[in-house]
C-alpha cells in the first residue's frame, strides 16, 4: 500500500478548447470545477481541499495566478495549493491531489487546472522566450519551437525515422478529436498535408504541432470510504510517478526522455504494473508535437526505444488497436491549453475506464490506463495510473 | 466529453474581434527590465571566450568535463574541483532550421541553431549556437564538424556572443 489511503476519482469536468474564449480563466475554472462536482454528485461544501494546475504566469501576465484564481476553483476559505511544472502540470496537479487525500490529511480534492493563453500577443509564444538561461541562451535568440525541433531531430537520427511515420500520429489524433465535442482543431487530414504543410523550425511543421490554446479541466478525488458512498464506478488512482531532469538541456542526448521512464517506473511499482504494453489497455501520452506521442510511448515503456513508430504505422494506436494512445484526440485534435491539456487526459483516461467515452469510446473490456505529460526545459515527467 | 454531458461551456471568440475592439478588453505592456550577474562559474567561462578559449570545469569523482562550467557537479552533489581548456571544434549533435524569430514572427532567411559537442568535453556535453555559412541548409547533417567563427579581440565583451556562430569545417 503506497499512501495511507486509496484515492479514486469520481467526477470529471471540461471546457470547450479554443483559441480565445471569452471567459476569463476564473470563469473558465469555475466552469470546469462545477461540472466535476456535478458529476460526481457531490457540492463544493462537501470538499475539503483544492489544487490549481496552472502553467506560466506570463501567459496571463498576472501575477500570482494560483491566487488569482483560486475563487473560481472552488478554493474559497479552504486549504488550496497551486502547482506548476511547465507542461507537466496538467498531470502533476492530480499527483498532488492524490497525496492530499493519499496522505489521510483530507477525504476529498478538488483538482483544477486552467489555461488562457490568448491574453498574451502578439503571440504568446513570446512569453516562452523567459524560460531560457539569461547569459548563455537568450542572447542566441531562442526560440521555442527551436527546442523541438532539436530533440525531433535528435530523435529522427538516432533511430532513423521518417517524416512520414511521425507524420501519422498528427493524423491519427486530429482524426480522434473529430468524435470530442470539446475539440479546436478536429480535421480528416493526410500525410501528405502534414508534409506539405509550412516548415517553423525544421523538421517541424505547421502540422507537427498542437495549437495554443484557452480552457479548464478538473476533477474530483476523494478517499475511498467517500467513494464507496458517493458512485458504485469509482476510478483508483494506482500509480503515480514524476520526476525532473536539469535545465541543462543541452548536456543531455535529447533522443530519449528517461526522466519520463523514472516516472513511469515509479507508477508502475506502485501499480503492480510489470509488463506496461500487455498491462495497460489505453493511454494518453503527452502530444503537444506529433513525434512528442512516440517519445512519451518510448519513455512509458509502451514499447521499445525507436519502435513507437512502427506501432504506430501499423495501426496497434489506433483506438480499436491493441494499444490505443490519444483517444480524445490529445493536444494535436483538441488543442493546448497548457495545464488543463494534461488534465484532459486525466478525464480522458476516467471516462475511457468508466465506458463514458461515447463516440470515443475504446472497444473492449478496460481495466487499466495511463496519462502523461512533460515540460519545463525537456525535463519534466509526470505519470498517473488509473485503474477500474 | 463524458457521454453523461451535453453541453461544454465556454465562447469561442476570434482573435479580430479583440484586434477591432468587438469585445471589451484592457491591455498593459509591462516595462520591467532585467539584468542578471553571471554568476561564479559562467563568469570565468565568459571572461575567457573574451581570451578566444572555451573553458569547462571537472569533477575529480565522475571524471566529467563539463561545458558550460558550474561550480558544483549535479550528479555527485560536490563542488567541481578542477578547470580545463576545450576545443572550439566539435560536432552537430542535432539541429533545426527556423523560419521562425523569437516572437514567433516569420523570417525570409532562415536561422540555423545547433547543439555543438566540443572536442574535449565529456560526452553528450553540448552548448547551443547559431550555425553559418552552411551552403545549402538541406545540406546540414548531424554529426558534421563545424569550428567557432570569433568576434575580433577588440570587439568581444565575455558574451556567449563572442563566439559569432560555428560553420561547417572539412576533416
Ligand atoms: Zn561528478
Amino acid at each position: 500500500m503506497f499512501g495511507k489511503k486509496r484515492v479514486a476519482i469520481v467526477g470529471a469536468g471540461v471546457t470547450l478548447f479554443r483559441r480565445n474564449l471569452k471567459e476569463t480563466g476564473k470563469e473558465l475554472s469555475y466552469h470546469a470545477a462545477k461540472m466535476a462536482l456535478e458529476q460526481a454528485g457531490m457540492e463544493l461544501r462537501d470538499i475539503q481541499s483544492v489544487v490549481m494546475g496552472t502553467a506560466p504566469d506570463a501567459f496571463d501576465g498576472v501575477h500570482m495566478k494560483g491566487e488569482y484564481l483560486a475563487d473560481g476553483a472552488g478554493a474559497y476559505h479552504k486549504p488550496y495549493t497551486r502547482v506548476f511544472v511547465g507542461g507537466g502540470t496538467g498531470v502533476f496537479a492530480p499527483l498532488a491531489g492524490w497525496w492530499h487525500v493519499a496522505s489521510g490529511q483530507f477525504d476529498t480534492c478538488l483538482v483544477v487546472c486552467e489555461e488562457k493563453m490568448s491574453s498574451c500577443y502578439p503571440h504568446p509564444q513570446y512569453a516562452f522566450t523567459t524560460i531560457f538561461d539569461p547569459v548563455l541562451e537568450r542572447p542566441i535568440g531562442m526560440n521555442l519551437i527551436w527546442i523541438f525541433a532539436l530533440e525531433m531531430n535528435r530523435y529522427m537520427h538516432k533511430h532513423n525515422i521518417k517524416k512520414e511515420d511521425i507524420a501519422l500520429v498528427s493524423v491519427k489524433n486530429k482524426r480522434n478529436a473529430l468524435d470530442n465535442p470539446i475539440a479546436q482543431l478536429a480535421a480528416n487530414i493526410t500525410v501528405e498535408d502534414v508534409l506539405n504543410s509550412e516548415v517553423m523550425a525544421w523538421p517541424v511543421q505547421r502540422l507537427d504541432v498542437s495549437p495554443t490554446s484557452d480552457g479548464a479541466a478538473a476533477a474530483v478525488l476523494v478517499s475511498e470510504d467517500v467513494a464507496k458512498e458517493v458512485t458504485d464506478n469509482p476510478i483508483w488512482i494506482d500509480g503515480v510517478g514524476w520526476c525532473i531532469d536539469s535545465t541543462q538541456w543541452t548536456n543531455r542526448d535529447l533522443y530519449y526522455p528517461d526522466y519520463v521512464e523514472y516516472a513511469a517506473r515509479m507508477a508502475y511499482k506502485m501499480a503492480g504494473i510489470k509488463n506496461p504494453p500487455k498491462e495497460i489497455d489505453v493511454a494518453e501520452p503527452y502530444d503537444p508535437f506529433d513525434y512528442k506521442e512516440l517519445h512519451h510511448m518510448e519513455g512509458l515503456l509502451l514499447c521499445k526505444k525507436g519502435e513507437a513508430p512502427k506501432l504506430t504505422r501499423e495501426g496497434v494506436t489506433q483506438r480499436d488497436g491493441d494499444l490505443p494512445t490519444c483517444p480524445s484526440g490529445g493536444l494535436l485534435g483538441c488543442g493546448n491549453p497548457i495545464a488543463a491539456a494534461g488534465m484532459m487526459k486525466v478525464c480522458e483516461i476516467f471516462w475511457q475506464l468508466r465506458g463514458e467515452a461515447g463516440k470515443r469510446q475504446v472497444p473492449g473490456d478496460l481495466r487499466t490506463g495511463v496519462a502523461q505529460a512533460w515540460g519545463d526545459l525537456m525535463q519534466y515527467g509526470s505519470v498517473i495510473v488509473l485503474r477500474r | 466529453m463524458s457521454a453523461k454531458i451535453k453541453h461544454f461551456p465556454g465562447e469561442p471568440i476570434e482573435t479580430r474581434e479583440f484586434r477591432e475592439g468587438k469585445v471589451l478588453t484592457e491591455s498593459f505592456k509591462p516595462k520591467a527590465k532585467y539584468a542578471w550577474s553571471a554568476g561564479i562559474a559562467v563568469s570565468r567561462f565568459l571572461e575567457e571566450l573574451k581570451n578566444g578559449r572555451i573553458i569547462a570545469s571537472t569533477c575529480s569523482k565522475c571524471k566529467r568535463i563539463m561545458v558550460p562550467p558550474r561550480i558544483y557537479c549535479e550528479k555527485c552533489f560536490k563542488p567541481t574541483d578542477g578547470w580545463t581548456y576545450v576545443k572550439d571544434t566539435g560536432v552537430i549533435n542535432t539541429f533545426s532550421v527556423s523560419f521562425l524569430a523569437a516572437d514567433a514572427t516569420r523570417l525570409k532567411e532562415p536561422i540555423v541553431v545547433a547543439i555543438i559537442d566540443l572536442d574535449g568535453a565529456s560526452e553528450n556535453m553540448g552548448i547551443v549556437h547559431r550555425i553559418e555559412e552552411y551552403g545549402d541548409w538541406k545540406e546540414i547533417k548531424i554529426g558534421m564538424r563545424v569550428k567557432a567563427v570569433w568576434k575580433p579581440p577588440e570587439e568581444r565583451v565575455g558574451a556567449i556572443t563572442d563566439i559569432k556562430y560555428f560553420k561547417p569545417v572539412k576533416e
